[in-house]
């Protein structure tokens, strides 16, 4: 593995190792000094063109849990404002001395574009509604320390399909990783074709309800246009809004996911995202252990295979 | 060294850490993976069997090593200590002792756990060609080997037999 770009690109095996590394960093967290020398003198950069705060500082306590030093690139106050280009910004930021870049970037593809010009490892941090493999990872990794195993689970992917790039990563993740996944949302967000994805597709969040084992909600995405699509978000809330009623007709032992930030009241409840059973912020602390993980690997550890 | 001569060794190991810390006490066996953990177990067993039970624990260093741009293939494994290991004496446990790097990434390691009253070590074979100033408490054999040859350690739990073999490097 010399990038994490798609998760289209990873082997089973290989997305089991990965989670089999992030188990070892999930303890180490858990230590009375929770930093490994693992990555001493390495230097890691996120280069965030739109913006977010989970995934950049989860980064940013990842690299710093394994002793690497981090760079953080800010566009608002950068050159990019004076109009230097994507490739003119990241092989500037490749001279100063970066071992690894992380990149999140509104047009799909950008991450990998980046790959071909550096000769750094990437890891792609989003791109566009395309991808997303850290959240994949991480919510495979919440979901497998949860049950014991992923395969067999069910999985419905709940909402704004078609502008989330979470969708498209955790549908191949979960299915690769041998859980039945079905997508849940009105035809509007739906992606025009899903013909290419590992997945069933119903509109009634009701009828698949009783039989999944997991319901990961997607936010309402107000900046991709996700609003626009719909007729109104009480109408959106009363088909697939997780509410308290609709939480209470879940199998037991299953468990509410979402990636944040939660547009409380709209997709996920109040009662249901504060439930014991609802995995939000274990997703959050399970996001460092998995890049920590993938840091590794690209930096210090596996590099082939 | 074969399936008996382990045994043995094991034996004398668990009687002098008995002897050398006058009983069991506030002792904690911690096995450095991959090999050192069954053989922490075993030791574990034997020392119970002499005086009374002794917590186990077990040791990754991976994340520790000096070489981990040289050698491509880690995956990260289990630390995991039986409480807290502050004030106890901790025997670290592995299979070979060879340059002593590995035994100063497992010190490392465990000072990030805690702060024990002590820190011994056991191996099943020293085998020289120290490269750090590094030296057990406790050996079940010394082996004089050339810098060159292999020396593999084989335990029932991981390789189906006991034994310690010397090879020509492949």
């Amino acid at each position: 593995m010399r990038h994490l770009l798609d998760i289209a690109d990873l082997s089973r095996a290989q997305l089991e190792g990965i989670l089999d590394d992030a188990d070892g960093f999930v303890e180490v967290l858990g230590r009375p000094i929770p930093k490994v020398p693992a990555l001493r003198g390495k230097t890691v950069t996120t280069a965030f063109f739109e913006p977010s705060t989970r995934t950049r500082l989860s980064f940013e306590r990842a690299a710093k849990a394994l002793s690497a030093d981090t760079m953080t690139f800010a566009p608002g106050t950068s050159s990019l404002s004076k109009g230097e280009s994507l490739k003119d910004t990241v092989l500037t930021l490749q001279a100063m001395g970066t071992d690894l870049m992380i990149i999140r970037h509104q047009a799909v593809g950008a991450a990998r574009r980046v790959s071909e010009w550096l000769s750094v490892p990437v890891v792609n941090g989003g791109d566009g509604a395309h991808q997303h493999p850290t959240q994949a990872l991480l919510d495979t990794l919440t979901v497998r320390r949860r049950f014991g195993h992923i395969e067999g689970l069910r999985v419905a992917i709940v909402g704004d399909i078609r502008h989330s790039r979470v969708a498209r990563s955790d549908s191949q993740a979960f299915s690769t990783l041998g859980a039945h996944v079905t997508l849940v949302a009105p035809r509007t967000l739906l992606p025009v074709t899903t013909r290419d994805w590992p997945v069933e597709v119903s509109a009634s969040l009701d009828k698949v309800l009783p039989d999944v084992d997991v319901v990961y909600l997607l936010r309402v995405q107000t900046e991709r246009g996700g609003a626009s699509v719909f007729p109104s978000l009480p109408e959106y809330v009363s088909r697939f809004g997780m509410t308290r009623e609709r939480r209470a007709r879940l199998k037991a032992g299953a468990v509410v996911m979402h990636p944040g930030p939660m547009n409380r009241g709209v997709e996920i409840a109040d009662e249901v995202a504060d439930d014991p059973d609802a995995l939000v912020l274990e997703q959050v602390s399970m996001g460092v252990a998995v890049r920590m993980a993938v840091l590794f690997r690209l930096l210090g550890g596996e590099i082939d295979g | 060294m074969d399936g008996a001569d382990v045994r043995r060794a094991i034996r004398r190991i668990a009687h002098e850490i008995v002897e050398h810390n006058r009983g069991t006490a506030d002792l904690v066996v911690v096995g450095i993976h991959t090999r050192g953990v069954p053989l922490a177990v075993r030791l574990a067993e034997a020392l119970a069997e002499a005086e009374g039970p002794v917590p186990v624990g077990e040791l990754d260093i991976t994340l520790y090593r000096d070489d981990l741009d040289r050698r491509p293939t880690h995956r990260v494994g289990t630390t995991r200590m039986p409480g807290s290991i502050n004030d106890r004496v901790v025997v670290l446990v592995d299979d070979v002792l060879f340059t002593g790097r590995t035994v100063r990434a497992a010190l490392d390691a465990l000072a990030d756990l805690g702060r024990p009253r002590r820190v011994q070590l056991a191996v099943l074979v020293d085998r020289g060609h120290r490269e750090l100033p590094v030296r057990a408490d406790y050996v079940g054999k010394n082996l004089p080997t050339a810098a060159r040859e292999r020396v593999s350690v084989k335990l029932v739990e991981i390789d189906g037999e006991d034994a310690v073999l010397i090879g020509d490097p492949s």
